[in-house]
């Protein structure tokens, strides 16, 4: 079962609860962290290994004595990555997509391609969680070409478990899989939540809360994915989240009320979970509700 | 010589825009027969390459040189290829803009002169 975290409201606990979750589980779990521009599940699990590689996408590189100018390459590129001038055709490395249209439709075949690395693919591994993220170079803008590498490194470690293959830790296909989300409701976050079982929203009692949890229910429903709402620091503000998921029928599945104790334990960078024991308690029978959720929803 | 001055406007005393790419309009006047002509910018709302897709227009249109406030990196490397002349820091009415120019008073660049914006 996927279980994607995400908010619309950045800092409203994403992480604490994707980690607490996995953490809780008495079983092995997979941790995506998708957030690739601000990656940091891993500060909260002490890594005994970690193995890193480059991810890159392919750019377009023009053979000048074959192109004739047609201009069918950069009229094709919805991202404006060629500029098409009089003799010759302009690259823009930093606005492609690498989707490798461009050297589809050349009718000159004067298009190769080139891998631009653009971030890095990390697999590290605690005792019963096996942990993969991205981490985007400074300066990219592309999050969900490496968010898709996490997720499919993910499922092929996942399936290679499956056959018994090598040194992973990671639960079987099918096993529990967490997604640890960007924040927002643009490209990156449906690129991390879609395909997903489930989908937990974090969110506080704030007017920014609400606003952006109401986004982000909006996302969930046009995927049509089920979704349930933890509320964090939910002894401080208003109502209103509450009165909210209540006339949209979403379950509040956690309240984790406002403890100094869990920021002192965030600070040096352990989980909720070590820091209050029963949060393990909590995080599992949310587990297994969200469990009976999905399968109701199968069965119906 | 035709050149491009980008207007928020559709008048000769309209304001110059200092978006280049993201222009509501671009004015080309022609030096010759002091031609004034306006169109508006297809391009202003464009989700991004912005910069090129307007350089790559004016390369099109066979513009030399353009009266503009401010052009990113990546307009400017397609201006430039394509050897249109570019006068940054343009500013009042557009036909303040192209007395200034015609009596030379504006300098070009020859370099971006902010970097790459999305909006």
């Amino acid at each position: 079962m996927t279980i994607a975290v995400a908010s619309g409201k950045g800092g409203t606990g994403k992480t604490t609860v994707a980690v607490g979750v996995a953490r809780a589980l008495e079983q092995d779990v997979q941790l995506l962290d998708c957030d690739v521009e601000e990656p940091n599940s891993h500060l909260f699990l002490q890594l005994e290994s970690r193995e890193s590689g480059d991810f890159s996408i392919p750019v377009p590189r023009i053979d000048n004595d074959k192109c004739t100018a047609c201009g069918l390459c950069s009229s094709f590129c919805e991202y404006n990555a060629l500029a098409r001038l009089k003799d010759r055709v302009l690259v823009f490395d930093n606005l492609c997509h690498g989707c490798g249209g461009c050297r589809i439709v050349c009718p000159e075949d004067a298009i190769t391609e080139e891998l631009r690395p653009i971030g890095k693919l990390v697999s590290a591994q605690v005792p019963g969680v096996h942990l993969l993220y991205g981490d985007l170079n400074s300066g990219e803008v592309l999050a969900p070409p490496l968010i898709r590498a996490v997720k499919r490194r993910g499922a092929s470690e996942a399936n290679a478990m499956e056959a018994g293959g090598p040194g992973y830790t990671a639960p079987g296909a099918g096993g529990p899989l967490i997604i640890d989300s960007p924040p927002g409701t643009t490209c990156p976050m449906v690129t991390a939540v879609k395909d997903s079982d489930f989908c937990l929203l974090v969110t506080e009692n704030t007017p920014f809360g609400l606003h952006d949890l109401e986004m982000a229910v909006q996302v969930l429903d046009d995927l049509d994915m089920p979704m349930g709402v933890v509320i964090n620091r939910s002894d401080i503000g208003h109502s209103d989240v509450e009165e909210f998921c209540r006339r949209k029928s979403i379950p509040v599945l956690l309240r984790i009320p406002y403890s100094r104790k869990i920021a002192e334990f965030y600070a040096r960078g352990e989980s909720i979970v070590d820091a209050d024991s029963e949060y393990r308690l909590r995080f599992q029978e949310m587990y297994r509700r969200i469990e009976s959720i999905v399968a109701e929803g199968r069965a119906g | 010589m035709k050149i491009c001055i980008t207007s928020q406007g559709e008048e000769r005393t309209s304001n110059v825009d200092p978006r280049f790419g993201r222009a509501a309009f671009f004015c080309f006047y022609d030096t010759e027969s002091g031609d004034y002509s306006f169109e508006a910018n297809g391009f202003a709302a464009g989700v991004g390459g912005v910069g090129v897709q307007t350089s790559q227009y004016m390369a099109e249109k066979e513009v030399q040189a353009v009266l503009t406030g401010q052009v990113g990196p990546n307009a400017f490397k397609t201006l430039n290829a394509a050897g249109i002349e570019v006068y940054p820091n343009a500013d009042g009415t557009v036909e303040a803009a192209v007395q200034a120019f015609l009596k030379g008073e504006y300098d070009k660049t020859s370099g971006p002169t902010g970097p790459a914006r999305h909006s």
